[in-house]
């Protein structure tokens, strides 16, 4: 059974919105407070790349109850200009822009599942996955 | 229905306001004053009779010179902005956007009565008016809304920028030694404060240590670690050295798996390591007082 929410990301705000109600349903799930931090953090730098590079889109939340395991996944949705070379997008220290370059690397090491789907011209889907553990 | 038709019909309704402008304001009044929204402890009863008198005087010079009474047309200005200033005063004087609202829809009630009494027998015309009536007072009513918004994002911005401020204190916690201790989101345009106001301060004291407190920053990401490399480097660049305190068990693993190298930063648990390894630093030490001595 699942429950799913979604919110919009086109502003700076809007990432604080997400990483609250991210934050709030990691507390529902049961989720510890490590794997709390985690996957808030991993929710930060998915709706800031989806706001950056993306030029914004929405999240979908949902709350997971899988055979008896609780999670939370997260899907973020933009119709950007895509990932040409996913690879290298998910490579440490790697940025087109003028960040770090380890937004997407870092969010994908902090959750437990990661999927990226991406087409140039069309748009990025990136959905993570944090099980209570 | 024909324009010539409605034209009539609107006239009426203007004709109405205008030769009964006494009559409706004092309706209009007691009509407020039975509201549950009559609020007496925020707005006394003369300055309800001043407001609700003043704005109707002008509605009704207005339809003077638009009996169409379409609140875009430039004869409906004054009217606009003398009810878009009381609006906003009741916004700020604590009224709820309902019971703003309610001031001028609460004149639906009093024009409505007044029509029944001059139309009596004639329905269809009375249908016309009251169909004029509601429209006009509708206008009315986006007016008072879109200003009561207006004023709730300008007291919203306000208090954003006021706490962009208030959040952002550097502090000197010894000679020598300045502490900034960070709450809450940190975003750019709030980053950009924090970094400039320590520099100054910096500056200022002439301190050869700053320690950044992030005891009270929630979520430490990518953007955050960023903002946080570049202020150190800069301070490095004036000759002080940043110790980064605060980083709870949680933090610490985060930034572990986000791949995020703090080590050209001295970074500790707590703000009173902090302070200790910055008085270490300075060749300071403390020595308990020896009272029997």
């Amino acid at each position: 059974m699942t429950k799913a929410d979604t919110l919009p990301i086109h502003t700076e705000e809007d990432i604080v919105r997400v990483r609250q109600m991210t934050r709030s349903l990691a507390q529902q799930s049961g989720l510890n407070l490590v794997d709390q931090t985690k996957i808030v953090t991993a929710a930060s730098e998915l709706a800031r790349n989806t706001l950056v590079y993306g030029g914004g889109g929405h999240v979908i939340l949902e709350r997971l109850q899988d055979a008896g395991r609780a999670g939370l996944r997260l899907t973020f949705e933009d119709q950007g200009p895509g990932i040409a070379d996913i690879e290298l997008a998910l490579r440490d220290g790697y940025t087109s822009g003028k960040g770090l370059g380890l937004g997407l690397s870092g969010a994908k090491r902090l959750s437990n599942e990661f999927h990226i789907d991406s087409r140039v011209g069309e748009g990025t889907t990136v959905s993570i996955i944090k099980w209570k553990s | 229905m024909s324009t010539g038709f409605r034209q009539t019909d609107e006239r009426s309704l203007s004709d109405i306001l205008i030769r009964h402008e006494t009559e409706i304001a004092s309706a209009w009044i007691s009509e407020q004053a039975s509201l549950i929204s009559h609020r007496p402890d925020l707005l006394t009863e003369t300055e309800l009779r001043q407001q609700s008198r003043a704005l109707l005087s002008e509605i009704t010079s207005a339809a003077r010179m638009d009996p169409s009474l379409n609140l875009a047309n430039s004869a409906w200005k004054a009217t606009r902005d003398l009810l878009s200033e009381i609006s906003r005063s009741r916004a700020l004087a604590g009224f709820s956007p309902a019971e703003t609202a309610s001031f001028v829809f609460s004149l639906r009630g009093a024009l409505m009565d007044r029509l029944q009494t001059v139309y009596e027998e004639d329905a269809r015309s009375l249908a016309a008016a009251m169909r004029s009536c509601s429209t006009f007072v509708d206008q009315l009513g986006l007016v008072t809304t879109s200003t009561v918004l207006k004023t709730r994002e300008e007291l919203i911005k306000k208090q954003q920028e006021e706490m962009l401020e208030l959040s952002t204190p550097v502090v000197r916690l010894f000679d020598g030694v300045l502490c900034l201790p960070l709450i809450g989101t940190l975003d750019s345009a709030r980053t950009q404060v924090v970094m400039e106001s320590l520099l100054q301060k910096i500056v200022e004291t002439g301190s050869t240590i700053a320690i950044i407190d992030i005891t009270g920053v929630p979520t430490v990401d990518t953007l955050v670690a960023q903002h946080l490399l570049k202020t150190v480097s800069a301070a490095r660049l004036m000759g002080a050295e940043c110790i980064v305190s605060g980083i709870r068990p949680q933090i610490a693993q985060t930034i572990v798996h986000l791949g995020v190298e703090l080590h050209n930063v001295a970074t500790k648990a707590t703000l009173a390591d902090a302070l200790a390894l910055a008085m270490q630093k300075r060749g300071l030490t403390i020595q308990r007082v020896n009272k029997q001595a």
